[in-house]
């Protein structure tokens, strides 16, 4: 059963799954006592954090541990807004960004303040020049992605973060998808990340704010985690973190260079392989791991449901297969095909056979959902 | 997931004067309101050639999908995408012309 959506969720590392089952073990107590197991707590997570700052080349002080990416991206967007209100209430994100950093420039929007999205090319990427100009006096805040989550592509981030510097803007990147796969580019002020996305568990994000970055929490105060993310700290999940990036950190050279060539492959032949195909992203400055094509005349859910029936865990983002029954937003903005949507995002350890199996099973797929839709040319 | 970007599809709109069409009027009017996609896009695909070459097909579709799959359809067929119009009635109809 091959699985091929890690952009969704990267199976547990067994690295991080012993350290979790450890964690359970010697770090449940609460970090924040004083008596023996609590400060053996304490000393857990304080480790599991230095750990992770050092991936990310922060202080430990800078780094929190949040329940989730999501919510890493809420406290951030918003922490950095509520910091910055002063200066002014305008927001600058790309038009592809995850819905979380869209989601939370709604909730500016509704508390008042403004927000610009940059729009992408067909490739999916923001042009440096048009961020940079998107930025104004007022501006608070900028929210740019590392890499994007449904077509692979990889953002200008040191270029949009040089003009973010010139104009005096912090700069959040979401770095959920890139964290253990490619270095994040300096310059940054804020970072967030998801655990279970590389080989974490579930339930555990990543918040960088780096010193002298102006930040408020949006939301009650809580003396946990630096008083920047309430509630008590997941020792176990944050310990499990530390050893998942640190163990796919270590395996990325190889590992990546293995799975963007499966996916050179998948680029290559899927257009030679199946007609009326768009296979989107760009080819080159692109998520190692991850591919995202279009399959014309055939329903998004039709395909995944097929493949799913033939033993493959792909991902769609048609609008039959959303909740909302709208397409990808990243699709739209991008300007490409929306229907017949597949995502295949290989995992750590996918084989070549299992690429070549799904690149066998394709044609006569497509075919025979083109022909029960009645498709004749 | 539903983000600013586009207006959600008029909900029983007050019956509006019918706007003057601009540009040459269709050849052929395809009729797919209340179709989800791919089906817009496949009755394009299957009947464009009914339309003689530099002549105009126009698609009437309320799936939202359809604003950004018919474009995008032109561009990888190399037909012409002319125009986006709003319908009275919600939806919109798209126009291309057969360029071969």
């Amino acid at each position: 059963m091959p699985y091929f959506d890690a952009a969704s969720t990267e199976p547990l590392h067994p690295a991080a799954r012993s350290a979790l089952l450890d964690a359970f073990e010697t770090g449940w107590a609460d970090p924040a006592r004083l008596y023996g197991s609590g400060r053996r707590a304490r000393m857990l997570l304080d480790q599991a954090r230095a750990r992770i700052a050092a991936r990310l080349s922060v202080r430990p002080d800078e780094l929190g541990f949040t329940t989730s990416g999501t919510q890493a991206v809420h406290l951030g967007v918003l922490g950095a807004l509520a910091g910055r209100r002063r200066v002014g209430r305008h927001l600058v994100v790309s038009a592809v960004e995850h819905s979380s950093v869209l989601h939370a420039a709604e909730a500016h929007e509704r508390d008042g303040g403004e927000v610009t999205e940059v729009p992408v090319d067909l490739f999916g990427r923001v042009d440096p020049a048009a961020f940079a100009a998107a930025l104004r006096p007022d501006t608070a805040l900028a929210c740019l992605q590392s890499a994007n989550h449904e077509v692979g592509t990889v953002q200008p981030v040191a270029e949009v973060a040089a003009a973010c510097r010139e104009a005096g803007v912090p700069l959040l990147v979401d770095a959920a998808q890139s964290l253990g796969r490619m270095p994040v580019p300096e310059g940054w002020s804020l970072l967030t990340g998801s655990a279970h996305k590389f080989g974490g568990p579930p339930g555990v994000g990543l918040l960088a704010v780096r010193k002298g970055t102006r930040w408020r929490s949006p939301l009650p105060e809580d003396e946990r985690e630096g008083r920047r993310v309430p509630g008590f700290e997941n020792v176990p999940g944050a310990v499990a973190a530390a050893a998942a990036l640190d163990a796919v950190a270590e395996e990325a050279p190889a590992e990546n260079a293995r799975l963007s060539e499966l996916v050179a492959r998948i680029r290559r032949e899927v257009p030679r392989l199946v007609e009326d195909v768009e296979v989107v992203g760009d080819p080159e400055r692109r998520l190692p791991h991850l591919v995202t094509f279009s399959v014309l005349y055939v329903e998004g859910e039709a395909i995944v449901t097929e493949l799913d029936r033939l033993g493959f865990a792909v991902s769609s983002g048609s609008s039959c297969t959303a909740d909302s029954l709208r397409p990808s937003h990243v699709l739209e903005a991008m300007g490409v095909i929306t229907h017949g949507n597949v995502r295949v995002s290989l995992p750590r350890g996918a084989s070549a056979a299992e690429v070549d199996r799904f690149l066998a099973v394709l044609p006569e797929t497509a075919a025979r959902l083109r022909r029960s839709a009645g498709v004749t040319s | 997931m539903r983000f600013r970007r586009r207006a959600p599809q008029a909900q029983q709109a007050p019956p509006a004067p019918v706007p003057v069409p601009a540009g040459p009027p269709a050849y052929l009017m395809l009729d797919a309101l209340g179709r989800k996609c791919p089906i817009p896009i496949i009755m394009l695909a299957e009947r464009i050639r009914e339309v003689p070459l530099g002549e105009i097909v126009a698609v009437k579709a309320d799936d939202v999908a359809a604003r950004t799959d018919i474009p995008a359809w032109c561009r990888m067929k190399s037909q012409t995408f002319v125009r986006e119009e709003a319908l009275p009635q919600g939806g919109w109809a798209f126009h291309i012309k057969r360029d071969y």
